[in-house]
């Protein structure tokens, strides 16, 4: 296993060189212009597309009876265009809906496709083994006539996107916004299909009919999580997808009778994955810590606010409280309750005093401005919006945990610096009492 | 002609099955979902047919159900989990699990009774004679009585939760509000794609079962006013398209199942260009008598 491994790496054997540059290429155009499509929430059209080109490649072939990289590229774009239009047609003239229009294209296409391949299969043409290879790829049969057609013509859709960025970029992101400047948002949509339906019709020799849209979709889905700019999940697509064409030639030249469309899919699925779960930001396990992180924070913040609110109805915020009497007052599991005491005393928040706790004076401090936020909130939705000075608790309980130092200036400034909130408490105000503390 | 005989009848059958269950998806928004369910269910034929090591007909149900419902549950996930959009969770959940498919029959190839070629487009000339044997005797081809079944469980299914399924099929919000579970329905009709295209599959293969799903139901659908009308329409379509397939591909020695497919798609284009108030010929016309008015 690891010998042929080397020696497909080695790169010595000039076959190899052709099916591995090929791969590469034709993966990374793909994968940018899957993304095109992916945010111009088309994402299946891709399969739509690839599917449609299979009675352009048998026709070519049944018309011509050769198997030269031109005429089948030819065959499969003219049909893969029509395809796209028949689609178009029903979307903007009849009641089809947008995804019956796809998949009546789809399986129309097909079932012609596949109609002409076992019709071909019987009649009696030398050069006709192989024709099925495109169902479901294979990268192996690639020699060095194909891979130049087939880079040439990868690189024009990769040089299409290139050239007219900008203007894509903006009939993709926002079509209103093109129209309105008085762009040809018709040409260039013609334009992106195009390039849509080259990659889509050279991508077929080593992903298959069937996978296509795997080839268009894995990338830009993965990307995504990675970044927020449109150039860096361009580039990463490519990236993406130039590993994925290169890992399926691999495995097309270790195991020959393998297709390698699936296995480029398994690849593909494994870097999705990866990005799902670990990308920073948006991955799941990311935003998962962050809301994580969020919640600690708005129990933590709960909780010291219960601390001050037991502490300001005995009047003594020195002695200590027993966790029991923090439930009485607020409603809280038992163990978010224990789980939140214990980050406060890591924080030197709280004490410790024979299992019951008090606030430290930072503690106090924090207790304060928090009690300071609800307490001012409360106010200025009983004065400035006029809402009933019963409503106003829940909401008061949310922005409590969002307002800043700066806003709360605002608020209280605008209320004319106010001692009690409408329930007739004080309002605590921190600098006034670290004063006096310090004092 | 016996031979023939039972051709006519499992294509009829296949596609009448395809025809119910496929004019509920179009109405629901769920074709490219039929497209994946179509293309997974063979995970599950697999898988069931690994673990087991038969192919009965009770393994096999089960199999392509449980695959087509973690389908659709994928997808869900994947669509909140992972905030992209629902189209594009649908090409990664079904490329996936058809790809794992792929990878374990060329693995196993001799071991699974399941080419690539058959699994695309199935052969149905040779369905009939898979006979299946019920306590000794021969009693017809196995394909034959796996869709009869199907056929009778998809007329059940309507017949049964017609209300609920018209009312979620027109209307979601007012069918929440009067307390159906939409849910409850869409996983409902999923087991039911899943059935029907488990049924069809080993005779006709994946992609027509996705045409047959797909096409007579929005034929019926440019020009029918209710949903019967669409029920009954698209079986006839449906039932259309098989007979006049087979004998396409009699004449030309080519797949039957890709000809049925095929003639399905014809009659699609034929009934939208001659019928109905937006068809090409309603169009044209209209141009036409628009511009008269306009030069008068």
């Amino acid at each position: 296993m690891l010998e042929p491994f080397l020696e497909f790496w080695s790169l010595s054997d000039p076959n190899v060189v052709w099916v591995l540059s090929g791969a590469v290429l034709l993966g990374s155009s793909t994968g940018v212009i899957g993304s095109f499509l992916f945010f111009r929430k088309h994402s299946l059209i891709g399969d739509a597309l690839a599917h449609a080109a299979l009675p352009g490649v048998m026709s070519a072939f049944i018309l011509f009876q050769s198997r030269d990289p031109l005429v089948i590229l030819g065959g499969a774009v003219v049909s893969s265009f029509i395809g796209f239009f028949f689609i178009d047609y029903m979307n903007k003239h009849t009641k089809i809906k947008e995804d019956s229009a796809l998949a009546i294209v789809l399986s129309l296409f097909f079932a012609i496709g596949i109609f002409e391949l076992t019709y071909i299969q019987k009649l009696d043409i030398a050069a006709k083994s192989g024709l099925d290879k495109i169902l479901f790829g294979q990268a192996a049969a690639l020699v060095r006539a194909d891979v130049i057609v087939l880079g040439i013509a990868g690189l024009l859709s990769l040089a299409i996107v290139v050239l007219f960025y900008d203007k894509l970029r903006l009939i993709t992101l926002d079509r209103q916004f093109a129209r309105a400047i008085g762009m040809n948002v018709l040409f260039y949509d013609l334009l992106l299909t195009f390039a849509v339906v080259l990659s889509v019709v050279i991508g077929l020799q080593i992903f298959g009919v069937v996978l296509m849209a795997a080839a268009l979709l894995f990338p830009v889905a993965a990307g995504r999580y990675w970044s927020d700019s449109l150039p860096w999940i361009l580039a990463l697509c490519g990236i993406i997808g130039a590993t994925s064409g290169a890992v399926s030639a691999n495995i097309s030249y270790l195991a020959p009778q393998m297709p390698t469309g699936p296995w480029m899919v398994i690849i593909l699925s494994l870097i999705f994955l990866l990005s799902l779960c670990f990308a920073p930001h948006r991955g799941v396990i990311s935003r998962y810590l962050k809301n994580r992180r969020r919640n600690q924070r708005i129990n933590d913040e709960n909780l010291l606010r219960s601390f001050y609110v037991i502490g300001e109805r005995r009047n003594d915020f020195v002695r200590a409280i027993a966790p029991e009497q923090i439930l009485s007052v607020r409603n809280m599991s038992g163990w978010i309750l224990h789980e939140s005491i214990r980050r406060m005393q890591r924080k030197r928040m709280i004490e410790h005093d024979n299992f019951h706790y008090r606030l430290t004076t930072k503690g106090l401090r924090e207790a304060e401005k928090i009690t300071r936020y609800h307490r001012l909130w409360e106010l200025y939705l009983t004065r400035q919006a006029n809402v009933a000075p019963n409503m106003v608790h829940d909401s008061a309980e949310d922005v409590e945990h969002l307002l800043t130092p700066e806003l709360e200036q605002r608020i209280s400034q605008e209320l004319g610096n106010p001692q009690n909130d409408p329930h007739g408490r004080t309002i605590p105000n921190h600098q006034l009492v670290a004063g006096e503390q310090s004092r | 002609m016996t031979h023939e005989l039972w051709i006519f009848l499992i294509a009829s059958l296949m596609a009448t099955s395809c025809a119910l269950v496929g004019s509920l998806m179009v109405l629901r928004r769920m074709a490219m979902i039929g497209d994946a369910l179509s293309h997974t269910v063979l995970l599950g034929l697999v898988l069931a047919f690994m673990l087991t090591g038969e192919r009965s007909l009770t393994v096999m149900f089960v199999g392509a159900t449980v695959v087509g419902l973690v389908t659709v549950f994928l997808t869900d996930l994947l669509n909140r989990m992972g905030k992209l959009q629902k189209d594009a969770c649908i090409g990664i959940v079904f490329t996936f699990l058809f790809a794992l498919a792929i990878i374990l029959i060329s693995a196993y190839t001799g071991e699974i009774d399941i080419d690539q070629e058959h699994l695309l487009y199935g052969e149905i000339a040779f369905a009939p004679f898979d006979t299946f044997e019920w306590q000794g005797q021969d009693v017809g081809p196995r394909a034959f009585w796996s869709l009869l079944f199907v056929t009778v469980a998809n007329l059940l299914f309507i017949v049964i939760g017609y209300r609920h399924l018209q009312t979620v099929a027109f209307n979601a919000s007012l069918a929440t509000a009067l307390g159906m579970s939409v849910n409850l329905i869409h996983y409902a009709l999923t087991t039911m794609v899943s059935l029907t295209t488990v049924a069809s599959f080993e005779a006709v293969g994946a992609i027509l079962v996705v045409a047959m799903l797909v096409i007579p139901a929005n034929t019926a659908y440019l020009f029918c006013r209710s949903i019967q009308g669409m029920l009954i329409w698209s079986v006839i379509f449906a039932i259309a398209a098989s007979i006049s397939g087979y004998y396409l591909a009699v004449w030309a020695d080519a797949s039957i199942s890709a000809a049925i497919a095929m003639m399905s798609g014809f009659i699609f284009i034929l009934i939208l260009i001659t019928v109905g108030p937006e068809s090409v010929i309603q169009k044209i016309k209209f141009r036409f008598g628009l511009n008269r008015m306009n030069l008068s």
